[in-house]
């Protein structure tokens, strides 16, 4: 097992290097930089004794192995540099982000798991029924529909339905109080933008829920199990489920990675000042810095939890390490 | 002696069969794909015939009618709001026909370039095997560790916004995917007799790539060709809301969505509502269809999926 990990955990290297590598080439190497965009704009005219001031103090004029040694070198040291656009550290700029988006993104996953997996177990225990039909119409439905949409129509539901009941339209509290301050404002905050993501991200593991289910359903020791006259319920809940789950907690966590893609777009609809808001912020400012450790970060995280995900692979089936 | 009682004539040929027999049993077998073909016709045909069927102009401003609920006419023309306009009064209708042609622009080209690089990147990458494959599949690890919209969105900062830069952005980080897929179905082949075969006969790589190898990884492409379009139009609209996509004025449901939508949500539900519905049908019919696709093409998932 150890010599698995260790193996395992050296392939996450040579990942996070590229990606830096790519991020630093797509960012660095393309004519024009954050200076010219800064004071030229878009065909104006810019004073070419101030762009080079400002290179020269984004150090953009240094030979271009020495940028890729001082950026590379930052990484390692956790310092991030600066923001180009309002120059406070990038890792602070991140920080009073994080743990919004991290709660959403907790959040949403929990809502995928509630939704989708009893909807995959039903939907494969009726294969082929009405039933299975509608859940798998819902999932599609899901992967179909843009969570900043689904986030707007949310947003006009619960205007219509307080409208309705109260009289008084209610919104979302706009001012994120952390949950162990004020857990009822929290949560009755950030439900919402996790109830649109989630529900997006339920349809896949609902997929993958139901395709296992019908794979483990028809092994030989669920046939043994009905023949020695075990009612249906438990051998679908007892002793299917649990090996089905096995892909299922792949879907799940490589999701919970992509979730943080997936909140670029759902912080903007519901107005959170979180990571993904701030990804776009940077993007439009031209704020590389910024950009490049956020892209890192996703990256990151995704390499990160790929590596959790094999490592409970290989620890829930052993026949992994071996091969 | 009468033709008809000729012994042969028990044995009729059967009927040939026509184009509606073969949509009968394509409805028949693959309803629900058959409903997700239905859709795409209808958007191609929207996005084709778009001069025709728009009852107004999707760029022309009335300022008079803005924010019109549907049903609104317009008192000149006589001619119906039927969607009602969004706030620069433009028609909602006549800007979704024309959104079709945008998403479909983008949804097609992308995805093709973008399987079809993946295509032969995956298929070489197999073929010669060695330091090349270790390489490409490294590489290839790198861009899939990126979630496509954060990639796409990187893209667009550099390369700048509008239709083709969209186009760009999406694709690259679908040749990856692609390559993946079609690598493993490649391999396989590598090791077929009928390969070696075409060694020795002394072709060159490029030919035993293109002739003989792609043809027979067609089933991968066209699955995972019909499942990027779904996500392309995705894509596209989320770029678009996000103001990095298709720019104004331009007709796109993405952009249709980012006009203060929100703003909007209580006092004009019509301006969110209809771009939304045409985004979800578009990607709904699109993955229906590639799911019948994979149906058809990938025996094993038959019963699965």
């Amino acid at each position: 097992m150890y010599t698995y990990i260790v193996k395992r955990m050296l392939m996450v290297f040579p990942t996070l290097f590229g990606a830096a590598v790519v991020v630093f080439l797509l960012l660095r190497l393309i004519p024009g930089d954050v200076c010219m965009l800064k004071f030229g704009g878009e065909g104006g005219y810019a004073d070419p004794e101030q762009i080079k001031q400002c290179q020269d103090m984004l150090k953009l004029t240094d030979p271009k192995i020495k940028q890729f040694y001082d950026y590379m070198s930052g990484f390692v040291r956790f310092d991030l540099g600066k923001s180009m656009w309002t120059q406070q550290d990038v890792t602070h700029e991140i920080a009073i982000r994080f743990p919004m988006s991290l709660q959403i993104a907790i959040m949403a996953t929990f809502v995928s798991v509630i939704i989708a997996v009893p909807l995959g177990v039903i939907s494969a225990a009726k294969q082929n029924t009405l039933v299975d039909y509608f859940v798998r119409a819902i999932s599609i439905a899901g992967i179909a529909m843009p969570s900043f949409w689904l986030g707007i129509v949310i947003i006009l539901g619960l205007l219509i339905a307080t409208q309705a009941w109260t009289g008084v339209p209610w919104m979302p509290p706009i001012f994120y109080k952390p949950i162990w301050v004020d857990p009822m404002h929290n949560i009755s905050q950030l439900i919402w933008p996790a109830l649109a993501t989630g529900y997006r991200y339920s349809s896949v593991a609902t997929r993958m829920t139901r395709s296992a289910m019908l794979d483990v359903l028809r092994e030989d020791y669920v046939r043994t199990a009905r023949a020695k006259g075990l009612i249906e319920k438990i051998i679908v809940n007892k002793h299917a489920l649990k090996n089905a789950m096995l892909p299922v907690v792949t879907v799940i966590g490589i999701e919970f990675a992509f979730l943080m893609g997936g909140l670029v777009v759902t912080e903007q609809v519901f107005n959170l000042n979180g990571v993904g808001k701030l990804f776009v912020e940077s993007v439009t400012q031209a704020d590389y810095t910024l950009t490049q450790s956020l892209v890192m970060l996703v990256v990151f995280i995704y390499v990160v939890i790929n590596f959790l995900v094999d490592l409970m692979y290989a620890w829930l089936d052993p026949r992994i390490r071996y091969s | 002696m009468a033709t008809s009682e000729l012994p042969n004539d028990e044995f009729v040929l059967p009927k040939q069969k026509t184009i509606w027999d073969n949509i009968l049993r394509m409805l028949r077998r693959q309803p629900l794909g058959s409903a997700g073909a239905v859709v795409i016709i209808l958007m191609a045909f929207a996005a084709v015939f778009a001069e025709s069927i728009a009852p107004f102009d999707p760029e022309l401003e009335n300022f008079e009618y803005m924010l019109s609920p549907p049903g609104t006419v317009h008192e000149d023309t006589g001619k119906v709001f039927y969607f009602g306009t969004d706030s620069f009064g433009r028609d909602q209708l006549s800007r979704m026909i024309y959104g079709a042609r945008t998403a479909l622009l983008v949804g097609f080209t992308a995805s093709f370039c973008g399987a079809f690089l993946g295509l032969i990147l995956g298929v070489a990458s197999a073929y010669f095997g060695g330091y090349i494959d270790l390489v490409l599949q490294r590489v290839c690890d790198v861009f899939m560790a990126f979630p496509l919209i954060i990639m796409a969105l990187a893209i667009v900062s550099i390369f700048g916004t509008g239709v083709e830069m969209v186009i760009i952005a999406i694709t690259i980080p679908f040749i990856p995917n692609c390559a993946r897929v079609v690598r493993s179905s490649a391999l396989a082949l590598k090791g077929l007799p009928y390969i070696d075969a075409a060694r020795s006969v002394g072709y060159g790589h490029v030919r035993i790539i293109m002739r003989h190898m792609v043809p027979n990884v067609m089933a991968p492409f066209l699955i995972m060709l019909t499942a990027f379009v779904g996500q392309a139009i995705l894509t596209e609209a989320s770029l678009s809301y996000l103001g990095m996509g298709v720019q104004e004025p331009t007709a796109a449901w993405g952009l249709m969505l980012q006009g203060g939508a929100e703003e909007y949500a209580e006092s004009a539900p019509w301006v969110p509502i209809w771009p939304g519905v045409a985004i979800t049908l578009a990607v709904f019919g699109f993955n229906l269809f590639g799911d019948a696709v994979r149906d058809v093409l990938d025996p094993k998932l038959r019963s699965q999926t």
